[in-house]
């Protein structure tokens, strides 16, 4: 975060990081409600697992700190991170995987940098990856969507699932990334009939368009409250369209998907609108926004089409988060008055 | 020279200048091959060997060595211990050498041992460089074999897995299943970050300690009532 000096008058917008925390978590709410009702109520166990975990972490590290602990529970640094990492899991995983994912991204990732603010990485990816490397089988099961399974687990199933020791095998589907990333040898549109995950939905799997519709407009939200600029975004969405539609190969067997596909499926939109938006971890100039945005679309993308994993938007992050300071260094805006930028190494006198 | 003091020495290299927790030296071994007990063992038992070896050489020859072709003479000394513990290696315990591979002809880069060589043993008697040797080897073996034991804990959830390896047919079932049988593990902490991950904690451990340690003994200090003579040139020891 930087500290500007502004001349007066000076007006207090309202803001206090307590309200922007909540307002960010709040605006998640339509992508979680597509969620609930595609997915069933699988995420918001992980949801209020991360938060607890978060909180019961958060607290302790503050205790042993000597900080005030209300004080910085207050301000909901954690709760969002806890609710952004809770969206990101699959739904139905055992109850230790969002506890341990919670725990490394509020120790690891945020305390252990000196907390809020401090923090060189987006703490949730951080959880995210340390689950994804650390657990590949539970972290890669997906529910199907509940008009492909007959219904999604019930309360009792739900609860043997993550407590239990119930086997969320009979309830997975291949999710739509997977399925085009497998597919060798039969044609996209064929393969949209054949595949019930594609023929019953529109564009990009059902379920999975309107959990990225839901948070597409969450992210209208923010921009619209002026919380997030479009800066990041907007350069994400259009470098993964672009590179898509490169690659798209006219929907033969070896596409990599359509551009539709990779914007509505997957953690697109999420990642878009409430992962490289993050104020500590991102970029501070718009420009460098503009480029980091730009750089996390095109490590989504290659990772997508090349990689070893079916999604990549937390991998892309984290490795743009290590770009951000030299970016940032590279793109400080010009100060009225002198001829030219300077960059954030610069010395004082010169 | 003063009569060298053994135990300085082994506070040295076992605690306060260890050369895994405080110098930071011989990080890609240390990084590399913890990933269960056995390995760090078998790696900290030759870089053991070969540091004691090679400060005794240094130390021995350090009065024929011309300044000019010290550091050059320093490394074909270590070179020549890493091969004799390599041929060792291979001799006794093959499967092991196998599994920590390139990392046993490596020891001749860890710094640790040319540092050692450079900043003690070239400067000093024969015996206290063989202890310096000793101690230090030792102090980065224990880093070594706790960040084992870390790490296979977390990764694995067994303690003292394959040990047969290096100790032969009689420990073949020696693991111990600390975290239960059906512990599916925490792959993290067997892969490369979760050694950053360990060494960063366990040289926050070491740190805390210190602190504490220090913070006792400034509560200890007794203030002597009176007046006292006060040096203002000079430092007080």
């Amino acid at each position: 975060m930087s500290l500007m000096r502004i001349t007066s008058p000076h007006a207090h917008s309202g803001q206090s990081t307590t309200k922007v925390m909540a307002t960010v978590a709040a605006a998640t709410i339509p992508g979680v409600l597509a969620l609930v009702v595609y997915f069933g109520p699988g995420v918001l166990f992980n949801i209020a697992l991360c938060i607890a975990t978060a909180w019961l972490t958060e607290a302790a590290v503050m205790r042993l700190r000597n900080r005030p602990v209300g004080f910085y529970l207050k301000d909901n640094s954690a709760l969002l991170t806890a609710v952004l990492l809770g969206i990101a899991l699959p739904p139905y995983c055992p109850w230790w995987v969002p506890v341990i994912g919670s725990l490394s991204a509020i120790l690891l990732a945020k305390q252990l940098y000196g907390g809020m603010g401090y923090n060189p990485f987006n703490p949730a990816m951080v959880g995210y990856v340390v689950l994804l490397i650390s657990f590949p089988v539970e972290m890669t099961r997906w529910v199907g969507a509940s008009e492909l399974i007959q219904g999604t687990p019930d309360l009792g199933e739900t609860f043997a699932l993550i407590f239990g020791n119930m086997n969320v095998d009979g309830f997975t589907r291949a999710t739509p990334l997977e399925i085009v990333r497998h597919n060798e040898s039969t044609i996209l549109a064929q393969l949209y009939e054949m595949e019930p995950t594609f023929s019953k939905g529109s564009v990009a799997g059902l379920g999975w368009e309107m959990a990225n519709f839901g948070f597409l407009l969450g992210g209208l939200f923010l921009l619209f409250r002026r919380l997030i600029t479009w800066h990041a975004p907007v350069a994400m969405l259009v470098t993964l369209s672009a590179l898509s539609i490169v690659f798209y190969d006219g929907g033969s067997s070896l596409s990599e998907g359509s551009p539709m596909l990779h914007l509505f499926s997957g953690a697109t939109m999420l990642g878009a609108f409430f992962i490289i938006t993050d104020p500590v971890s991102g970029c501070t100039s718009n420009k460098g926004r503009l480029i980091f945005g730009a750089g996390v679309g095109i490590l989504v993308f290659v990772i997508r089409a090349w990689g070893a994993y079916p999604d990549a938007v937390a991998f892309a992050v984290l490795l743009m988060n290590f770009a951000a300071p030299f970016i940032d260094n590279y793109t400080l805006p010009r100060t009225y008055g002198h001829k030219a930028a300077r960059k954030a190494t610069d010395l004082e006198e010169q | 020279m003063a009569t060298p003091d053994y135990s300085e020495i082994s506070h040295n290299g076992l605690w306060k200048n260890n050369p895994a927790l405080v110098q930071l030296l011989g990080l890609c071994p240390l990084l590399a091959v913890t990933g269960s007990v056995v390995n760090a063992i078998g790696l900290g038992l030759a870089t053991t060997a070969v540091l004691a070896c090679s400060n005794l050489a240094v130390s021995l020859v350090r009065h024929q060595m011309p300044e000019t072709v010290r550091l050059p003479a320093s490394v074909m000394i270590i070179a020549t211990f890493v091969t004799c513990a390599e041929l060792l290696m291979k001799a006794f315990t093959y499967e092991l050498y196998l599994v920590l591979g390139i990392f046993i002809p490596l020891i001749v880069t860890n710094c640790a041992i040319l540092g050692r060589a450079d900043a003690f043993a070239s400067k000093n008697p024969v015996l206290p460089s063989l202890v310096d040797g000793l101690m230090m080897g030792l102090g980065f073996s224990a880093v070594l074999i706790v960040i084992g034991a870390v790490r296979e804990i977390i990764g694995q959830g067994t303690l003292f897995s394959d040990m047969d390896l290096l100790l032969g047919p009689m420990a073949a079932n020696w693991t111990l299943p600390i975290l239960g049988q059906d512990y599916s593990g925490f792959l993290v902490a067997v892969l490369p970050p979760g050694a950053f991950l360990v060494t960063g904690l366990l040289i926050a451990a070491k740190n805390a300690i210190d602190a504490n340690i220090e913070r006792r003994q400034k509560a200890n200090t007794r203030i002597v009532s009176g007046s006292k003579r006060v040096r203002t040139t000079g430092k007080i020891s």
